[in-house]
């Protein structure tokens, strides 16, 4: 069985509630483990660390979706797109509220040193921030308010947010740090994609605009 | 018509929690019994409680922390980064046949063996704090003796200003340390005067048990005082010497972990805040307390020193 490039709407609306179901799972898996008391002696760590690397994760397979349209020519692909990306803020919002509200109580003073001494936090912090307007532009109404160009634009800072995502992991992990390198060299493979494409398309555009130059060529 | 009201149940029916914690430990000395039966010696001894066991005046008026918490929740990266892979990979560590070499700067040198060892002086149980420099921290009730008994025996020298623990070396048993994750074998060091100090625990057991392979058996040190790496685990070799050791962690990282690495809510990680901490099962974090709340005992052996510069 091949998979087509285009699909109907049925096959995608398909599609999509699969991939949310699956998305909700670690959520669900996290929520069993509580119910039946298994988050171990460090709940509240625990919970920390599996929000935090959901956020990772979904921010990554966010970004993997274009390149992989382009390299499988499955359109389709871009259509779950928007759903990844406000998987990876849901996440990202379980993640901060755990910190806010398990880890530190409230306890201002304690956050607002921490976003200023603490780099793995003064990192995560904004990483975090620049993913709200991200999420409150995901909308159709918005992307036509906006305009597509500015639009894109301004979704560009989902490149912040996963590499400052990927720093904030870095910078806190005490000494093993296998998964915060497996994340830096998948995110480094993405934009790697993405400047060979852009590379790529930027001399069509030459060629296209200057087609003296090339034809002399 | 009258609401059914259940009556209270007579406190004489309650089942005093000793009692019933004894229950639960019959049970599981049952099937470790017959277990034991169908194991060799060196296995059986996993099950073993102590029988004599001296009660201590060093204790904390604080909630022990579950034993279930203190042997599931480890750092012992020679089994794994996790805090859930000691308990899962500690199986493979064999503590008998198990020697101690005591060496150095000492007049009288020795291999140790381990049934030597437990044999040297009573066994106390002693409550202490125990604080991770990961900011959280248990309760626990340890079982050993001072590790001055045992420096003691093997005359130090004049030369002699520090003392390196040195733990196993043997990635077949400890399978982390196919891992290039720290430098091996795991090295760390005391001061004399701190190596000396009676609060320094030469520790076997915990809740009354012979240590958990994850806890670092056969045989460890407590060093309530410090932040708990310092407390080197399934220790082989003792070495007294005149130079500062360099350990595994001031290797790895010498602006974060330095000598000392005494318990200090003043002075943060290069990366994280030291000024509380959560008591594990609680929600709330707590202060945390200079020296562990030891200050009273060890404070003067730090007399005049700059703890910010000697961290």
């Amino acid at each position: 069985m091949t998979i087509p490039k285009n699909l109907d709407n049925k096959s995608v609306g398909f599609i999509k509630t699969l991939v949310f179901l699956l998305a909700l799972f670690p959520l669900i898996k996290l929520g069993y483990a509580a119910f039946i008391d298994m988050l171990g002696a460090n709940p509240i760590e625990k919970i920390t660390r599996t929000t935090g690397y959901w956020t990772l994760t979904f921010l990554l397979i966010t970004l993997t979706a274009t390149p992989l349209k382009r390299l499988s020519g499955w359109n389709w692909l871009i259509r779950l797109r928007r759903m990844l990306g406000l998987f990876a803020f849901f996440y990202g919002s379980m993640h901060f509220l755990t910190y806010l509200v398990l880890d530190q109580f409230f306890d201002w003073d304690a956050i607002l040193k921490d976003i200023v001494k603490r780099p793995y936090i003064t990192v995560g912090f904004p990483s975090f921030v620049l993913m709200i307007p991200l999420a409150i532009t995901s909308t159709d109404a918005m992307i036509r308010r906006l305009g597509g160009k500015r639009w894109r634009l301004l979704h560009r800072l989902v490149y912040l947010c996963a590499i400052g995502g990927v720093v904030h992991y870095w910078w806190l992990v005490k000494k093993d740090l296998t998964n915060p390198i497996t994340f830096a060299v998948l995110l480094a493979l993405l934009f790697g994609i993405r400047l060979i494409y852009g590379y790529a398309s930027l001399q069509k555009q030459k060629q296209t605009n200057s087609p003296t130059l090339s034809s002399n060529l | 018509m009258k609401p059914y009201k259940i009556g209270a149940i007579p406190s004489s029916e309650i089942t005093p929690p000793a009692l019933f914690y004894s229950r639960r430990k019959i049970m599981q000395l049952m099937g470790g019994a017959s277990l034991a039966a169908l194991l060799p010696q060196s296995l059986w001894a996993a099950n073993h409680k102590f029988a004599d066991v001296k009660k201590s005046s060093y204790t904390v008026p604080e909630d022990l922390t579950p034993y279930q918490d203190v042997t599931q929740y480890n750092n012992f990266y020679e089994f794994g980064t996790n805090k859930e892979s000691p308990a899962k990979n500690a199986g493979s560590l064999k503590t008998r046949p198990w020697t101690v070499t005591v060496e150095g700067e000492v007049k009288k040198p020795k291999v140790f063996d381990i049934e030597e060892l437990l044999k040297m002086a009573p066994l106390e149980e002693r409550i202490y704090r125990f604080r991770c420099v990961e900011a959280w921290s248990m309760v626990v009730p340890w079982l050993g003796f001072s590790l001055a008994e045992l420096i003691k025996r093997v005359e130090p020298t004049g030369n002699a200003k520090y003392v390196e623990f040195i733990s196993l070396h043997d990635p077949e048993q400890m399978p982390g340390q196919k891992s290039p994750v720290l430098e091996w074998p795991y090295r760390e060091g005391l001061r004399i005067d701190e190596a000396m100090h009676p609060l320094t625990l030469l520790t076997m057991g915990l809740y009354g048990e012979v240590l958990p392979n994850q806890n670092g058996a056969p045989i460890r040190i407590i060093v309530p005082w410090k932040y708990g790496f310092k407390s080197a685990k399934s220790i082989v070799k003792i070495r007294l010497t005149e130079k500062p050791p360099i350990t595994s962690w001031m290797q790895a990282g010498p602006n974060e972990y330095g000598f000392y690495s005494n318990v200090n809510p003043d002075v943060d990680h290069a990366r994280w805040s030291q000024a509380k901490e959560r008591r594990i099962g609680d929600f709330l974090k707590r202060k945390t307390l200079m020296f562990n709340g030891y200050a009273e005992e060890v404070g003067k052996l730090y007399a005049g020193m700059d703890l910010k510069k000697d961290f």
